[in-house]
């Protein structure tokens, strides 16, 4: 069904340090290749490095997998009212299984900065904002570490690289809140605001940050930037399926018998991420129950189905599902899965930032009926009602935390639906048969 | 009723706290944010002006801070911001302890990644420890809190105290770093198993060489 | 002019028009709860969803999506109803639906929306949630289990009253709308936020279970608590005021109230004159209608009569008390109770010219010698406007919280001879400057002219537009000056003519020791020091129990009507005037209320016609070279009349609110 997706290779790997085994520091940085004649590669010129990354097929990193390079596009190319262009940096990470932002940002934080410039110089931004969920405290340090250290060299502030082109990188910590990875949301919480998603229209592009045209990128789309410019787009493109290019980050948690965060293709099976890297499912491949591909907010797929499944964002579009952030929740078949999505469901309910209705009410909701799901205290006619209330929330709500609060459910019904059945029928056999004349 | 924001008595508060100014230090790191933003734009700080704010209450308190509503007040006269929009910022995110916290704030988290791989024994080695959720412990040493997904799902279970993380924890682990503590030493920061950062165990399956030199693959580029 | 289509009917809508609007222009009613024509798009309530193309294939709120050029529009789709019976069902889960004891109950959205888009029965089986109340000060009464947090309350405390100490704190579904530390909302405009209140989370606390919408008589009525001219419609059952409530009038009180506006009925049942009074002996004692009229036909007066009008009279009241005392071969008339004798040889000289609507488009303002958050609330809501489209305040006089950014040039009359160059430069740029010169210029010598020359110096006066401005704050006055009640020289030249007969109608604000020789008739409707003072008191009808002509500080001539009748043996007040001028011998040409309409416009043309009076434009030339500093004339916001004194809110309100006494909530 899919292309043969061939092992990249370390020579392919762009973030090579992302273990840590090695200083983040900027001369280590450099001696991997980092801030190398940045200078060159903003000689490209502005729109240039914008074709180049729509060439290079990028999509973002963040979730969503909208073209990266035309993202940038949309942003003025002069300013007409005297007002700047600002860069978001999204490092908010924040959703569940999701944990490669933080390794680019401790381990190599010098891809992000060099990229950041590059990226501000091709959209003619003036400064850019890296937003850094407040928990990532260490790495915040590493961060502000960073950034002095390419002040230093000259490599960001005025005549940045040497480049002509003056462009600041500034740092701003989150304080516990995962409604900021939302980018308007994150736009009003740089703001000094709280995080709640402002309406669209307006976008960022047009009135943003301060009300000033702003793009707002995920680490990850950042930080690969200057490697697509230094080898250029076609061999990023090299990689992947059509329309899914490039390498990526999979962060693989739950029940493999090695979880980690590895680079690699876009568009590798499944199952040979898991043997190639995590040292297969715990209790092996048949002990498979469901994976998460995506993040918390796509919906589950049964293993039967994703086995072969391209992790890419067709492939997993195509099982119902996504591939999100590409944070890979393994489940085996110990799982209790009603109670995994219940305690997913209550995240979203905590993270709710309460301005809409449907999310504020909807989400508390969901997760009350779940938490009756996992032990059975519910009738059978309540499995039907959960999904049509998750069909109410969704596409009714300012943002997408609505959404991502209703496809976990509705993966759930869709492929446990008897799982849910049978516990519904087993505390109707165990409870006590009082009901009252009515 | 709803989980109601409680604030601590006002009266007290205010007279624990009503004379807060920000260290000599603190004055100027506040600066210092400050500037990262335009002009006219200083209500951008007020996060991190917050935050800077709890440290210091901490210091004071040896504990890891909280934010008094005078604390909050100081903030929003400097910044020159009404102070229910400071109260709101303080009372939306949830790194703002808004009651006093003990010396450390055990946050473990207890979502599904955090949970499959066993985050229930973490809560059971501070249940054990005698620590109870959204309490502190009689002697404020340990005020416990279940958190929301941490961004450390492949290193799994894992909790935040204070600024540090504890990973790839198990029942013994956790309780064996509660114990540290307790005893006033440093446990061991990151990973509590053999493993670097997010690698898989036993070393990494990409990238070897980098384990022992700062390896540039650019020689290897077509 | 862009054109959609809504619901397959083609229209072109204004540009800049929302969804919202445009459906709404269509004859399509879209149900809301956040969205109000006022206040700032949140888009949060969800209710007001449509379905557009080309966009998203999920509805759109209406409410934020700005119309434009070839969307189809869909407000009557299964999408659309499906969606907003799911928001509804959303809106009710955690609603407490006690309806029976709420005093929403009747004029309520969320009610009269479910009957539309509720499913009659509930699937939510799990506990509702509930909030607990907040204090809001002693206008608002607040049952927060109640609230949709639709954020009306948050953005009209923050956008419109200037005062941002309503917000909502934490979030999910534990975001509560509170006060800062539910503390009382410092704002003299706080009782808008129950109006503004879908639901009955916020009502009117002195109104608290006192009617049902249904059974209240609903009247439109003139509000005389300040010179704006607030129209108001007051709701009574039988002979009680239960509640004031603002009437929409773009060009004068938008649909804004003030606390005072909305909560001196209470005052109307209190210390009322329900009887005549005749003074026996040093002391006041009952009396009848007829004992009365002959204590004052006694009077000897030689035609040495005058009248002095109150602040909360109406254009027939002053007409009937001036042809009396002209029958009587009297000629002094005084309004300005408290003494002062500005010169009134131009009426444009002391109008508010601006007009109120006006005042918004105002580039650059000079504010001297007022507060205009007492003085008037709701022309200091119309400068927050101007000020959000641009305008620069500069103000001169005692510095207080005005609720935006002035710039305090001093507390010095001195000051207007010679503005600071920043004020020059601003003014000189301004396409629309205004000056607005208040309760304390009028009270200054040299002052009223000193900001008469502003006229040439700032460029007040462009084509098209007159800067200059005075604001007065008594309802009566600009009628009274129109009706001749301004003596030159002021109540002091009254009080050295030692009339032998004194009208007193309503005017409590007079420091009667100056007319210890006069025989005082008093009519009015309060027991406050006008009655105290008086010889004779014949009760009489406040605004609310007659109709009457007023007109506001900006000259416009309005009506109201009666809402119910005067207690007891009080009647209206040119009743009264009408009977006592029989027996004394004068009687006056008139037989009917209409008739006194009709003659009072044959005297007075412009109080024959609602709308703007025309003073034309000329300024009278005026001593200048005032010095010092100006006064404040309103001490205390929530007294400034006899109504208010009598009112326990208003006092309550003065208490809590001026005085800063906290009053515990008792335990509940």
């Amino acid at each position: 069904m899919s292309d043969v997706i061939a092992p990249l290779a370390d020579k392919d790997r762009i973030f090579t340090n992302v273990y840590g085994f090695q200083d983040w520091g900027i001369d280590a940085a450099m001696k991997r290749g980092d801030w190398d004649n940045t200078k060159k590669l903003l000689e490209i010129g502005q729109d240039e490095i914008i074709e180049r990354i729509k060439a290079s097929g990028l999509r973002g990193r963040g979730g969503a997998g909208f073209p990266t390079g035309m993202k940038w596009s949309f942003m003025p190319k002069e300013s007409k009212d005297g007002r700047p262009s600002f860069l978001v940096i999204n490092a908010d990470e924040s959703e569940p299984g999701s944990c490669k932002d933080r390794e680019i940002v401790r381990h190599d934080p010098h891809k992000l900065l060099e990229g950041a410039l590059i990226a501000g110089f091709a959209m003619r931004a003036r400064a850019a904002y890296i937003y850094i969920r407040g928990e990532f405290i260490y790495e915040a340090k590493v961060l502000f570490a960073a950034v002095e250290q390419a002040y230093e060299k000259g490599f960001l502030g005025k005549n940045a690289c040497g480049s002509g082109y003056d462009f600041d990188v500034f740092v701003h910590r989150g304080a516990g809140a995962y409604i900021c990875g939302e980018e308007t949301a994150q736009i009003e919480s740089i703001e000094g605001k709280k995080g709640q998603p402002r309406l669209k229209p307006p976008f960022p592009a047009g009135a943003g940050l301060y009300g000033c045209p702003t793009t707002v990128n995920n680490v990850e789309s950042i930080a690969v930037g200057p490697t697509i410019l230094r080898r250029s787009p076609e061999w990023f493109a090299s990689f992947g399926r059509e329309n899914n290019k490039g390498t990526k980050l999979f962060q693989i948690s739950g029940h493999v018998n090695k979880p980690c965060v590895v680079e690699e293709s876009m568009g590798i099976s499944f199952k040979e991420l898991i043997d190639r890297h995590c040292g297969g499912i715990r209790g092996g491949w048949d002990n498979l129950l469901a994976v998460i591909p995506g993040g918390s907010s796509v919906p589950l797929v049964p293993a039967k189905e994703i086995m072969d499944a391209p992790m890419d964002f067709d492939g997993l579009r195509a099982l119902g599902s996504g591939l999100g952030t590409a944070a890979v929740i393994v489940m085996d078949k110990s799982t209790d899965i009603v109670r995994a999505i219940s305690r997913l469901s209550y995240f979203y309910k905590h993270e709710s930032c309460g301005q809409c209705t449907p999310c504020r009410e909807g989400t508390g909701w969901m997760w009350r009926v779940m938490e009756r799901l996992r032990s059975g205290e519910a009738d059978i006619s309540e499995i039907d009602m959960l999904q049509q209330v998750t069909k109410q929330v969704e596409g009714h709500t300012i943002c997408a935390l609505g959404d991502a609060a209703a496809w976990p459910i509705q993966g759930l019904i869709r492929h446990f639906r008897p799982e849910i059945e049978r516990r519904i029928n087993e505390n109707k056999g165990s409870a006590p048969v009082m009901e009252a004349a009515e | 009723m709803a989980d109601a924001v409680h604030i601590p008595d006002e009266a007290e508060t205010r007279a624990r706290w009503g004379a807060f100014a920000w260290t000599a230090e603190n004055a100027e790191q506040a600066k210092k944010v400050i500037a990262r933003y335009p002009a006219g734009r200083q209500q951008s700080a007020v996060m991190p002006l917050l935050d800077l704010a709890q440290r210091q209450v901490g210091a004071d308190t040896q504990t890891n801070g909280w934010l008094p509503v005078p604390v909050m007040e100081y903030i929003a006269d400097q910044l020159e911001m009404p102070y229910m929009r400071v109260y709101e910022v303080a009372t939306f995110y949830t790194m703002y302890n808004l009651a006093p916290v003990g010396r450390y704030h055990v946050q473990v988290c207890g979502t599904t990644p955090c949970m499959l791989r066993g985050s229930d024994d973490v809560f059971s080695a501070c249940k054990n420890k005698g620590l109870v959720k959204g309490g502190t412990t009689p002697d404020g040493l340990f005020t416990l809190s279940e958190v929301e997904c941490l961004g450390a799902c492949t290193n799994a279970p894992m909790v935040q105290i204070n600024d540090d993380n504890f990973e790839d924890l198990t029942y013994d682990s956790m309780s064996a770093i509660l114990d540290d503590l307790a005893a006033g030493k440093q446990p061991k920061i990151g990973p509590q198993i053999e493993r670097q950062t997010s690698c898989p165990e036993g070393g990494p399956s990409t990238l070897k060489e980098m384990v022992s030199e700062n390896h540039d693959y650019r020689g290897d580029w077509a | 002019m862009p054109k959609v289509k809504v619901d397959g009917v083609e229209l072109e809508v204004p540009a800049g028009a929302t969804v919202l609007q445009a459906c709404e222009l269509a004859g399509k009613e879209i149900p809301r709860f956040c969205y109000h024509e006022r206040l700032s798009i949140a888009g949060n309530c969800r209710m007001c969803l449509v379905e557009v193309k080309p966009g998203p294939p999920k509805p759109q709120a209406s409410c934020a999506l700005p119309a434009s050029e070839g969307q189809e529009i869909r407000t009557d789709s299964e999408m659309v109803k499906k969606a907003r019976e799911g928001v509804m069902e959303f809106l009710l889960i955690n609603h407490p639906l006690d309806c029976p004891i709420c005093d929403q109950g009747g004029e309520c959205d969320l009610q009269d929306q479910s009957v539309a888009y509720g499913k009659g029965t509930s699937r939510f089986d799990e506990n509702k949630r509930a909030v607990t109340e907040k204090y809001m000060g002693p206008i608002v009464k607040t049952v927060m289990t109640r609230c949709i947090q639709c954020t009306r309350c948050v953005r009209f405390a923050e956008e419109v009253a200037g005062v941002p100490e309503i917000g909502a704190i934490g979030r999910g579904e534990n975001m509560q709308i509170t006060t800062y530390l539910e503390r009382a909302a410092k704002s003299e405009l706080s009782g808008n936020v129950v109006d503004l209140c879908p639901v009955g989370a916020l009502t009117s606390k002195p109104y608290a279970f006192e009617a049902r919408p249904w059974e209240l008589k609903k009247t439109h009525a003139i509000d005389v608590m300040d010179a704006v001219g607030t129209n108001i419609r007051l709701d009574s059952r039988g002979r009680q005021v239960l509640r004031a409530v603002p009437r929409i009038n773009d060009d004068v009180n938008e649909e804004w109230a003030s606390d005072k506006t909305r909560h001196n009925v209470d005052g109307l049942v209190r210390k009322r004159l329900d009887k005549p009074f005749v003074r026996k002996d040093g002391k006041l004692v009952e009396a009848t209608w007829a004992e009365a009229f002959a204590a004052v036909a006694a009077v000897k007066h030689g035609g040495s009569v005058a009248a002095l009008a109150g602040d909360l009279l109406d254009c027939e009241t002053m007409f009937a008390g001036k042809a009396l005392v002209e029958k009587l071969g009297g000629s002094m008339l005084e309004g300005r109770q408290t003494g002062l004798a500005y010169d009134v040889s131009s009426l444009s000289a002391v109008n508010f010219n601006t007009t109120l609507a006006g005042l918004e488009t105002a580039d650059a303002i000079l504010l001297v010698g007022t507060n205009l958050r007492w003085e008037a609330p709701l022309v200091n809501t119309r400068i927050r406007k101007a000020i959000k489209k641009g305008a620069k305040v500069f103000a001169i006089g005692p510095q207080v919280d005005l609720t935006y950014k002035v710039e305090w040039l001093g507390n010095d009359a001195s000051l207007l001879a010679k503005l600071p160059e920043a004020v020059v430069e601003a003014f000189g740029k301004a396409a629309r400057p205004a000056l607005i010169a208040g309760g304390g210029i009028l009270a200054k010598d040299g002052a009223h002219g000193d900001t008469l020359a502003l006229v040439e110096t700032l460029g007040l006066i462009k084509d098209g537009w007159n800067g200059y401005n005075v604001l007065h704050f008594a309802a009566s006055r600009m009628g009274g000056l129109m009706l001749g009640y301004a003596t030159q020289g002021g109540i002091k030249a009254v009080a050295a003519a030692k009339p032998k007969l004194l009208f007193s109608l309503g005017a409590d604000e007079v420091d009667y020791s100056a007319f210890e020789n006069s025989f005082k008739v008093y009519v009015g409707h309060h027991g406050d020091k006008g009655a105290h003072a008086a010889d004779v008191i014949l009760p009489g009808a406040s605004y609310a129990e007659k109709a009457g002509t007023y007109v506001n500080l900006e000259g416009r001539v309005q009506r109201g009507e009666k809402a119910v009748f005067a207690p007891g043996d009080a009647r209206e007040d040119w009743s009264i005037l009408r009977a006592l001028s029989e027996v004394l011998g004068a009687k006056l040409p008139f037989d009917s209320f209409e008739q006194l309409r009709a003659e009072m416009a044959k005297a007075v043309p412009a109080l024959g016609q609602e709308g703007l009076a025309d003073y034309g434009w000329s300024a009278p030339s005026l001593p200048t070279g005032a010095s010092g500093e100006f006064g404040s004339p309103i001490k205390d916001f929530y007294l400034t009349n006899a109504i208010c004194r009598a009112s326990p809110t208003m006092q309550q309100c003065s208490a809590e609110l001026v005085h800063g006494e906290t009053y515990a909530e008792a335990a509940e």
